[in-house]
C-alpha cells in the first residue's frame, strides 16, 4: 500500500514538474488573494486593545488560511483533472494499485504542493501584513498538520465529486464546510504562534493532529468503495 | 394507473398531522401564556425545537439508510436516504429562519456567532452539497454509492463541526442565554404537541417524497427498457447494449 502511495505521489509530482500548473497558476492566484485581502481590509485600520496593531496583521492568520484554502481547491481540482481523462482511475485499478494507496499518494502529492505553496504565501503574508512571530516551532507543526488534514479531506471529497461528465463546481461546496473546523483550529494555532501566548495554540495544534488522522483514516477506508466501478 | 402518492395509511397520518398542528397553534398562541424573560417570543420555541427534531431525525435516517444501501445495494434505501435528506434540509432552512426571527427580539440581532447557530449553518450547506452530489451526471449505481458514502461521513462531520465550533466560542464567551430558562406545564405541553405535530408532518412528507422518488426511478427504468427494445427492433435484435447508463 505504501509503495503504491509512493508511486502515485511520484506520478502526480512528475506531472506537476512538467506542466507547472501549481507553481505557474495556483501560486500566483494565492498571492493575488493575499493582495486583494489587503485592499478589502484597509491597511490603516488599527486594533486599539493590542498596542495599535493593524487590523490586517491581527487577522493575518485567518486571511492566510483562507488564501491557502482557495488555492487548495484549485490544487485538488487539478489533482483529479489529470485522472479524469481516458479512464485513468480504471487503469490504475486494473494495474492492481491498492485504493488506499492511491488515496495516500494523491493526498500526499497535494499536501506536498500545498506545503510549498504555504511557505511562499507565508512569506508573502509576513511581508504584506506585517505580523510578528513568537514561536516558529508551533507555526511549522500546526501548518504541517493542518495541511495534511486539508489534503486528506480535500482528496476524499474531490474524488466523490469527480467524473468524466462532471463539472468541478461541486468540489468547493463539498470541501469547504468540512474544512470549517480545520480553518478554526489552524487560524487559532497560527494566531498563537504569531502573537503568543502559545499555550492554547498547542491544544489547537493537537486538534489539527486529530483532524489529520481522522481524515486520512476515513479517506483510506472510503476510497475502495468510491473507486469501485467509478 | 397510479395518479397519487397517497394511500390509506398516509391519509390517516396526514389527518393526524393536521389535527396536531392545529392543536399546536391553539396551545402555542392562545392557551399557553408568555414567558417571564422572553415574553411572547417564547412561542417561537414551539416551532423551533420540533423543527430541530425533524431535521436531525431526517439526517439520522439518511445516515442509517446510506449504511444499509452500502451493505445491500438496494435502490430502495438510496431513495430513502435522498428523500430524508431533502426534507431535513428544508427543515434546517426553516430552523435557521425561525432562529433568526427569535434572535432579533431576544438578542437584538438576527445572527449571533453562537455555537449552535454557526454549526447549524455549516451543516445546512454540507447537506446542500450532499443533495447536489445526488444530481451529478454519473452512472446511477456510482452516484448512489458515492451519495451513501457522503451520507455517512457528513453525519460524522456534523458532530466534528458542532464540537469544534463549541470549543472555539467557549474560549471567547460564556454560554448564551435563551434556551435554558424555566418553562411551566402548559408551555411544556405546547412544546410536546408541536413535537408530535412536526414529527407526524415530517414522516408524512418523507413517505410522499420517497414515493415520488420511487416513481421517478420506475419511469427511468421503463424508459430505459423501452429505448433498449426499440434499438433491438431497429437492428433486428443483433445488438447487446453494455453498461447501465441511460
Amino acid at each position: 500500500m505504501l509503495h503504491d502511495a509512493w508511486v502515485m505521489a511520484q506520478k502526480d509530482l512528475r506531472i506537476e514538474r512538467g506542466s507547472r500548473v501549481v507553481v505557474g497558476q495556483i501560486l500566483p492566484f494565492g498571492a493575488l488573494i493575499l493582495i486583494l485581502f489587503g485592499l478589502a481590509i484597509s491597511p490603516d485600520l488599527t486594533v486599539l486593545d493590542t498596542d495599535r496593531r493593524s487590523v490586517l496583521a491581527q487577522v493575518a492568520p485567518g486571511l492566510f488560511w483562507m488564501a491557502v484554502f482557495f488555492a487548495s481547491l484549485l490544487a485538488l481540482g487539478r489533482s483529479f483533472a489529470i485522472e479524469a481523462a481516458d479512464g485513468n482511475l480504471d487503469g490504475l485499478k486494473m494495474a492492481g494499485l491498492d485504493p488506499a494507496g492511491i488515496f495516500l499518494g494523491k493526498a500526499g502529492a497535494v499536501a506536498l504542493q500545498l506545503l510549498i505553496l504555504e511557505i511562499l504565501l507565508g512569506f508573502g503574508a509576513f511581508v504584506l501584513y506585517g505580523a510578528p512571530l513568537t514561536s516558529i516551532v508551533l507555526l511549522v507543526i500546526a501548518q504541517v498538520l493542518a495541511t495534511i488534514a486539508v489534503a486528506a479531506a480535500g482528496t476524499l471529497y474531490a474524488a466523490l465529486a469527480s467524473g468524466l461528465r462532471v463539472r468541478d463546481t461541486l468540489v468547493p461546496l463539498l470541501v469547504l464546510p468540512v474544512l470549517a473546523p480545520v480553518l478554526l483550529a489552524a487560524t487559532l494555532a497560527t494566531e498563537a504562534a504569531l502573537f503568543g501566548p502559545t499555550g492554547s495554540g498547542w491544544s489547537w495544534t493537537m486538534l489539527l493532529g486529530v483532524f489529520a488522522l481522522l481524515y486520512v483514516g476515513i479517506g483510506m477506508l472510503a476510497f475502495g468503495p468510491i473507486m469501485e466501478e467509478s | 394507473m397510479i395518479n397519487s402518492t397517497s394511500s390509506k395509511a398516509t391519509m390517516v397520518l396526514g389527518a393526524a398531522a393536521i389535527v396536531f398542528l392545529a392543536a399546536t397553534l391553539a396551545f402555542g398562541l392562545v392557551f399557553s401564556g408568555p414567558e417571564l424573560v422572553q415574553a411572547d417570543s417564547v412561542r417561537l420555541m414551539y416551532l423551533h425545537l420540533p423543527t430541530i427534531a425533524v431535521a436531525y431525525s431526517g439526517f439520522a435516517v439518511t445516515l442509517v439508510a446510506s449504511a444499509i444501501y452500502l451493505r445491500k445495494g438496494s435502490i430502495f434505501w438510496d431513495l430513502v436516504a435522498g428523500s430524508a435528506a431533502e426534507i431535513a434540509v428544508v427543515f434546517t432552512a426553516f430552523l435557521l429562519i425561525s432562529g433568526a426571527l427569535w434572535g432579533k427580539p431576544t438578542w437584538g440581532v438576527y445572527w449571533k456567532w453562537e455555537p449552535r447557530l454557526t454549526s447549524t449553518a455549516v451543516m445546512f450547506i454540507m447537506y446542500l452539497g450532499y443533495l447536489a452530489l445526488r444530481r451529478l451526471d454519473l452512472p446511477p449505481e456510482v452516484r448512489s454509492r458515492r451519495a451513501a458514502i457522503l451520507g455517512i461521513i457528513s453525519f460524522v462531520n456534523v458532530i466534528i463541526v458542532h464540537y469544534s465550533v463549541q470549543w472555539w466560542r467557549g474560549l471567547h464567551q460564556g454560554q448564551s442565554v435563551g434556551l435554558d430558562t424555566q418553562i411551566d406545564g402548559l408551555q411544556l405541553f405546547s412544546l410536546f404537541l408541536g413535537l408530535v405535530a412536526f414529527m407526524l408532518t415530517g414522516a408524512w412528507l418523507l413517505i410522499h417524497r420517497f414515493r415520488v422518488a420511487w416513481l421517478e426511478h420506475q419511469v427511468n427504468q421503463i424508459g430505459f427498457e423501452h429505448a433498449l427494445a426499440e434499438r433491438r427492433a431497429e437492428s433486428g435484435g443483433g445488438i447487446e447494449l453494455a453498461g447501465g447508463n441511460s
